[in-house]
């Protein structure tokens, strides 16, 4: 085999920091980059949602950016709870009762909300989803796979 | 490829082959199995309350897939307390052999060797998960029920085989230790084939002979072939990540198995434990009822035969686009390796969104693990209901995507050509997707 000299080596090792730096950048735009997509006008939202041992009805919500939204916990068995993941917003509900709060849906994204009041066995698995806005997420982690597949076959060295 | 032989440096070679650090750990664990079955069977029945639920489904089931696997990988088995009394019993002593060990050492049978058991093991994981997860007295009599099977095993059949052939976690660390940084290898091959002893091969638990080993699935990085190495020419390397992963490897069709049991299982539990659907989760909390036995169906189907089919069906497209033409038995075995890492980085991925919430139980169950209302160290009140967060969501997809890299990479390097990868690709890009949607959808 024969010994590249150190220029060459030093040049090769450039070329492949230059590689890794620019696909760092590339991601950082898949998954930082703004999406142009306008919001929809912000409105008022009334939402009921039912809590029973182990669900939320409706257990998946869409809702607009900016939206107000005023939530009417209501429990049709035992306590329990409503903590929405990314807002400090909880909520907990007697048997028979509602409970009612309000919050500015501020920021996009998917957000589980949860049961915070242990309700049973399957209490830490009581989950639903508030979906704002676009998920966003979800494209980036699409776009950043195909990514993922294209620099995976481009970084094999290919025998000729 | 380059390896990092750890047994050169004194501290670290005295501690391998000292048998003591190794007990001692060890010692810690099985007493700590022991509190987490008692704890299971007179602690609170409520989940978060009880050391049993906590420390094995949350603390250590984390442990294992974003610790043990991804930097040491079977180092778990290496301390795992489960064949502990029947290795003492085989040995007749219970740091070292004696010679005077008892039980019968039959060859376990030859038709149910492989990762069958182990695969099936898992779907059985998978079907009861949602009791076991949450019960904890479930969980207590599962661990008593194992450890006991394993010493009856280890008093009839030879050396460790519950950990080779039965347990499911076994299995589990196994495949996923093909994509580990640590192997068991021999120094100088010529030195082993002349000598005629074979010493390591007779004091192996897990029935190895370091020179054949060619894969660490089977290795269970116990040390005992680098204490009775009579040479000194074994070598405990760190490694790439993915070393055992090639073109000319041999892979077996019970590893695709229980790769494909793996991938399943972690779609199912995404979709029983992190997702919105109640009904889901009744049916699969419910064993015995009608929604149950629909569950278990789909469950079963999904496992046993969509994931399988589809599988089949990009290895069968995959075989075709060859320069060689394999038999497809063949080719089911050999393209199984993309299974490894695909499956290994879907599993951490899960673990983010499972673990990383209820991590917040952990403290107060070490306050009080019985949940008996004690406050040993003052934090069991600190609970909260936990949250996932901005970074972990992002955290997940950089995952997955690192994950699709991997067995992409793989898919190519174990191909003739990119056309022949194309369809196992797409086959780990559809379950990417599946698991992405069902994480952060």
């Amino acid at each position: 085999m024969m010994r590249q000299s150190p220029n060459i080596l030093k040049q090769n090792k450039l070329k492949q920091w230059t590689r890794i730096t620019i696909l760092l950048l590339l991601c950082l735009v898949i998954l930082f980059v703004p999406f142009p997509i306008p919001d929809a006008p912000p409105t008022d939202r009334h939402i009921r949602i039912e809590a029973s041992m182990f669900q939320f009805t409706p257990s998946e919500i869409k809702i607009n950016k900016g939206d107000h939204v005023t939530v009417d916990l209501v429990s049709t068995d035992v306590v329990h709870g409503f903590s929405l993941d990314g807002y400090n917003f909880e909520l907990k509900a007697d048997p028979g009762q509602t409970s009612s709060g309000s919050f500015i849906a501020n920021r996009t994204g998917v957000f589980r909300f949860r049961c915070s009041v242990a309700c049973g066995n399957l209490h830490p698995f009581m989950i639903g989803k508030l979906q704002i806005g676009p998920n966003l997420l979800l494209f980036r982690g699409i776009i950043l796979g195909f990514l993922a597949i294209i620099v995976a076959l481009l970084s094999i060295k290919t025998k000729k | 490829m380059t390896r990092l032989d750890l047994t050169q440096f004194p501290i670290i070679q005295k501690i391998l082959y000292s048998r003591w650090p190794q007990f001692l750990v060890r010692a810690i664990t099985l007493a700590g199995f022991i509190f987490t079955i008692l704890a299971g069977i007179l602690g609170s029945i409520v989940g978060s309350h009880n050391f049993a639920i906590i420390f094995v489904w949350i603390a250590w089931w984390t442990a294992l897939k974003l610790f043990f696997i991804p930097f040491g990988g079977r180092s778990w088995c290496s301390i795992c307390p489960i064949p502990m009394p029947g290795e003492w019993l085989q040995n007749g002593g219970i740091l070292q052999p004696s010679g005077k060990g008892i039980g019968l050492r039959k060859k376990w049978p030859k038709v149910l060797r492989g990762n069958w058991l182990q695969a099936g093991g898992f779907l059985m994981v998978g079907l009861f998960g949602a009791l076991t997860l949450t019960s904890a007295r479930i969980t207590a009599i599962i661990l008593l029920a194992i450890i006991v099977l394993a010493l009856l095993l280890s008093l009839i059949y030879e050396r460790r085989s519950f950990c080779n052939y039965l347990c499911p976690i076994g299995g589990f660390t196994g495949l996923y230790a093909q994509a580990g940084p640590v192997e068991v290898r021999v120094k100088n091959a010529k030195v082993c084939a002349e000598h005629a002893e074979k010493t390591c091969y007779n004091a192996c638990p897990w029935g190895q002979y370091p020179l054949a080993l060619k894969s660490s699935a089977n290795c269970g990085l116990c040390m005992e072939c680098l204490r009775v190495c009579p040479t000194d020419n074994i070598a405990v390397n760190m490694r790439p990540w993915g070393s055992d992963f090639g073109p000319k490897t041999k892979h077996r069709l019970d590893e695709a198995f229980l790769g494909l049991v793996m991938l399943a299982s972690v779609l199912v539990d995404s979709a029983v434990f992190l997702g919105p659907w109640g009904q889901l989760k009744t049916a699969a909390y419910e064993i015995g009822s009608i929604p149950w036995f629909i569950f278990a169906g789909i469950f079963l189907f999904g496992a046993l035969v969509v994931l399988p089919g589809f599988y089949a069906a990009s290895v069968w497209v995959a075989n075709r686009m060859g320069n060689i033409q394999n038999s497809f038995r063949k080719s089911l075995s050999h393209f199984s390796q993309v299974l490894v890492p695909l499956g290994l980085i879907a599993w951490i991925a899960f673990t983010v969104s499972f673990a990383f919430v209820k991590f917040t139980y952990i403290l107060p169950v070490i306050s009080d693990p019985f949940g008996w209302g004690w406050n040993l160290i003052g934090n069991s009140n600190t609970a909260w209901v936990g949250e996932t967060t901005t970074f972990s969501l992002f955290f997940q997809v950089i995952l997955l995507s690192l994950g699709l890299f991997w067995a992409s990479r793989v898919a190519r390097q174990i191909s003739d050509s990119t056309k022949q990868a194309l369809p196992l690709i797409a086959f780990c890009a559809v379950f990417n997707l599946s698991l992405l949607w069902l994480l952060i959808g």
